[in-house]
Formats: C-alpha cells, sequence, structure tokens
C-alpha cells in the first residue's frame, strides 16, 4: 500500500512555470491520494499560474491506457511548458517516460503506508523481502514489526516490551517471542542463524 | 593476547571501555589510559560510534592503544556497515594484529546525532558473530578463498542479564553462543540478586561472562538511565544512597563504593568485570582496591 502526500504550496507553485498541464490520478487502490487537499491547491494554483487544464484519470502507470487517456490532450499538451503529476511515483515516471521532452514534474512525495495491494491499511506490513519468516515467528513479520528488521532475536535497546525506536512501539521481537510462548512453539526460535538474501527478490527461480 | 586465554587460565578478566573522541585528537584519552588503566585492567573496549553519535573509529582507536601496548577489544556494530565492509574492516583488524571483537548490533540511527542517517543492520548480532567464524575458516561469507593465512579472533557479544524481559535475552544469547561467541559482557548491573540468578541459567552455554558496570554519577544520570536505557534499573535504595550525601557523591566517592559492592556481591558468579566509566576512568583503580581485585 502507497501513500501520496502532497509536497508543498511553495515548492508546486515554483514549479508552475509557464503553461501549466496538471495530471491526477485516482486510478487504484493501491495508492491513498489526497483529493480534497490536492483540489483545494490547484484552484489556488489557477489563480495565480497559467493553468490550461486539470484532468483527473486512472491508471496512469499504464503506458497503453496513459496514451489513449492523453490523446484528446494532445494539442494542449504540446503547447504546454510544464506538465504537473499528482500520483505516486511510477506514474509519474510513466508519464516523464511518455512525454519525454517536456518537463514533467512530481508534485506527491510517495511514502509506504502498511497494510496490502489494492485492500485497506492495516497495521500488518509486508517487506516483500522474498523468504518469508512468518513460520518461525508465530506469523508475525519480523522485517516490518522490528524496526531494524533483525531475524536472529531481539537486540538490547527492548524497555518494557517497548522498541528503543519509538516508546509507544510494541518491540517485534517481544511479540514474536510471546505469540511462540503461548504456542508452545519457543523451540523454533533455535533454527539456525538467518542472513537476509537481499538479491532474492530480484532472483529468477531456477 | 586474547580475552580466551586468560578466561582458560581461569583468571578474573577485568576490562574498561573507553569512547573515541568526536575529533581526531586522541592525547588526552591516551594519558588517561596510561595514568589509570594501563597495567591494572587487561583489556580495553574501543565504542563504535557509541549511541549512533558519530566519532573517530573504533578500529583507527583499537591500533594506537596496540601502539602504546594496552590489549585491545573491537567493538564492531552493524548499524553503519553492510556485510562487504564488515568482512573488510575485521580482516584490517587482523593486520593491525587486534585479536579481541565485541560483535553487536548496534542502537538505531534514529537515536544518534545524525538521525538521517541509513539505518543499514545487513547483519546482526548473531550474524556477525557466525560471519568471522567463517572468515576465521579461510572463507568469506559467501564461501569465496580468502588468500593466505585465515585470521584468528576472541568473539565476543552481549547480554542484558536484568532486562525486563530476560528470557527473550537467554535465547537470544543461546543464538549467540550457537554462532561462535566465547565469552559475555553484559549490560550494567545494579540487582546483584537478579545477575546471580541469571547466570544461575547462563550457566549451562558453558562461556565465560563478564560483569557489567556503569559508575553511577549522580540521581540524574540514574534517573534517566531508568526511563531510557534498556536492560538498566538502578532500585530505589540505590538512589537514595547517592542522594544521601551530595558532597560524597560529586567526588565520585559514592559512585565507587556501590560499584565495588556490586562486584564483590557478584564474583563468586561470574567470570570477570567490565567497567564503563564514561568519562570517570580515574576512579577504576579505586574501584578495583575496593572490590578486592
Ligand atoms: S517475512 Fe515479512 S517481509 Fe518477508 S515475506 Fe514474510 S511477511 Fe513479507
Ligand atoms: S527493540 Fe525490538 S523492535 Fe526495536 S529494534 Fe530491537 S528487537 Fe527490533
Amino acid at each position: 500500500m502507497l501513500i501520496t502526500q502532497l509536497k508543498s504550496k511553495d515548492t508546486i507553485e515554483a514549479l508552475a512555470k509557464g503553461k501549466v498541464f496538471i495530471i491526477n490520478c485516482h486510478g487504484c487502490k493501491e495508492v491513498y491520494f489526497p483529493e480534497p487537499e490536492a483540489d483545494e491547491l490547484q484552484k489556488e494554483l489557477k489563480a495565480k499560474a497559467d493553468v490550461t487544464e486539470i484532468t483527473t484519470r486512472d491508471y496512469i502507470c499504464n503506458p497503453e491506457n496513459l496514451r489513449l487517456q492523453l490523446k484528446k490532450f494532445e494539442e494542449k499538451i504540446k503547447e504546454a511548458d510544464t506538465i504537473l503529476v499528482f500520483s505516486c511515483g511510477v506514474g509519474v515516471q510513466t508519464v516523464a517516460a511518455y512525454l519525454d521532452d517536456k518537463r514533467v514534474y512530481a508534485c506527491c512525495d510517495t511514502c509506504p503506508l502498511p497494510g496490502f495491494q489494492g485492500v485497506t491499511p492495516l497495521e500488518f506490513d509486508c517487506g516483500q523481502c522474498g523468504e518469508c519468516y512468518l513460520n518461525y515467528t508465530g506469523g508475525i513479520c519480523p522485517i516490518t514489526a522490528c524496526s531494524k528488521s533483525l531475524v536472529n532475536g531481539q537486540c538490547g535497546g527492548s524497555k518494557n516490551g517497548k522498541c528503543e525506536v519509538d516508546k509507544d512501539m510494541d518491540c517485534g521481537w517481544e511479540r514474536i517471542y510471546r505469540k511462540l510462548e503461548k504456542l508452545g512453539k519457543l523451540d523454533t526460535l533455535k533454527y539456525p542463524t538467518q542472513v537476509r538474501d537481499y538479491s532474492k527478490p530480484f532472483k529468477e527461480e531456477k | 593476547m586474547k580475552l580466551t586465554e586468560l578466561f582458560q587460565r581461569g583468571e578474573f578478566v577485568v576490562t574498561a571501555e573507553v569512547g573515541p573522541p568526536k575529533g581526531f585528537h586522541i592525547e588526552h584519552l591516551l594519558h588517561e589510559v596510561e595514568t589509570y588503566l594501563k597495567g591494572r585492567i587487561h583489556a580495553i573496549n574501543v565504542t563504535d560510534n557509541q549511541s549512533s553519535v558519530m566519532r573517530l573509529g573504533s578500529l583507527a582507536m583499537c591500533k594506537a592503544l596496540k601502539d602504546i601496548g594496552v590489549d585491545a577489544i573491537f567493538q564492531i556494530t552493524c548499524r553503519d556497515r553492510n556485510r562487504i565492509a564488515l568482512q573488510s574492516d575485521i580482516l584490517s583488524a587482523a593486520l593491525f594484529g587486534i585479536e579481541n571483537l565485541l560483535c553487536l548490533t548496534g542502537d538505531h540511527t534514529t537515536l544518534g546525532d545524525n538521525p538521517q542517517a541509513k539505518p543499514v543492520f545487513d547483519l546482526d548480532s548473531v550474524s556477525l558473530l557466525q560471519m568471522v567464524g567463517k572468515l576465521e575458516s579461510g572463507e568469506d561469507m559467501a564461501g569465496n578463498p580468502l588468500d593466505g593465512e585465515a585470521p584468528s579472533f576472541c568473539k565476543g557479544a552481549v547480554v542484558s542479564p536484568c532486562s525486563d524481559s530476560v528470557d527473550v535475552q537467554l535465547a537470544k544469547m543461546e543464538a549467540k553462543v550457537k554462532a561462535g561467541a566465547q565469552y559475555f559482557q553484559t549490560q550494567a548491573v545494579y540487582e546483584p540478586e537478579k545477575f546471580i540468578k541469571f547466570m544461575e541459567k547462563a550457566k549451562q552455554f558453558g562461556v565465560p561472562v563478564q560483569l557489567g558496570i556503569v559508575i553511577p554519577k549522580n540521581v540524574g544520570m540514574v534517573r534517566y538511565m531508568n526511563d531510557n536505557v534498556a536492560g538498566i534499573h538502578v532500585p530505589p535504595e540505590m538512589i537514595e544512597e547517592l542522594k544521601a550525601d551530595k558532597e560524597k557523591t560529586k567526588a565520585g566517592i559514592t559512585g565507587v563504593e556501590i560499584s565495588a559492592r556490586i562486584i564483590r556481591e557478584c564474583k563468586d558468579y561470574c567470570q570477570g568485570v567490565h567497567i564503563m566509566a564514561l568519562g570517570w576512568e580515574s576512579k577504576i583503580p579505586d574501584i578495583l582496591k575496593l572490590a578486592g581485585l
């Protein structure tokens, strides 16, 4: 799950040079998009800059879909000096590649949000590590529930069950240990020393 | 000399700890070491950007200590380096003749003075210990052969005996022993009963343990530790003791007395002591004398 946050008004206003063409993407459920805030900001921008079009599309990350959706704006895009894109980072990259000779700017910062593909935001998160540890760790993800993504047990920083990074966050390894204790499965912690393989999510299975 | 040799000889191993400065002038530090520590202790830990505060490197400081004839313990954390840099630095330590390591996960970057830094944690304390073992067998982590003689170290680790989740810590200690830890230094102990109870369980691993001491300097410091430092609990009676005679506490006498008393009470249950003076290196000789070491 991703969340897009608007860049500051100052930043966006500074980007809006010359004739400005704006693309919003409200496409997928994977991305949370700040609709009312973007709306308001674009209204203000219209008063200050030469905005020739504001269009709201979906799935601009799909190049073929993007081409079809922008077809009817061909003229306006041609004469635009700046294309402002309000979408996730993938959407902006797709537009920038498609409108190769245009100044395409991102107006949002894209951050990860716990939860999973197209569903509601959740407290559970998966870092897509490519070698799922959940079966060793009582169904609690050590990659995302531990601030250091440790895979061989608790660090020395846990105090009163909380993580050293944030006193409001439960220590992931405390949770893992307690869960396994409850299941009578503490023995699973005696697995051989684990070393993450960072090449794995990008490797093809043989 | 390797600490393991001392433990094998049955010595009660005494170590201290220095934190390199935030700069490259080490004259003052070396002077303190020469004056208060050299000849009185077996070796000195050099911290690795302790508490994630950027400082002079641990390895360079270890070499400087070695050059004045003091055995150093190279503390190495996984916070700032990936496995390539860690393996490389361990080979560098071998080149400099540093024989003792203390392998740590490291504090999170956000706790330090450069909180914007990328936290690495490619390895952790356990996989770091295992990796050193691999280098000692003549191969790197990926199984590529090393050129020439393989390095050899005495590999240490840490444990928190007074942690509020001591069972979780014991599980980790076991993992570290399996991964090759040959001695342990503990987080600061202020409750000897808890430490003794911990040692009864830790005994089964058959690995020497050094009691950790942080000299209590004043009430503010111990309150801070109680609220913020993991694995440390200073009991109320001790806080009262520090409050009782302000002048005595300020002169460091109370801190020295408390430290020596904890050592005396725990001595028979462990194989050494590790004193973290945090700038009060000058008090270490008094502590050792009072503790009968
Ligand atoms: S261990 Fe965590 S990050 Fe890895 S696949 Fe499983 S849930 Fe995802
Ligand atoms: S305190 Fe717990 S959650 Fe935080 S980094 Fe350490 S092991 Fe991970």
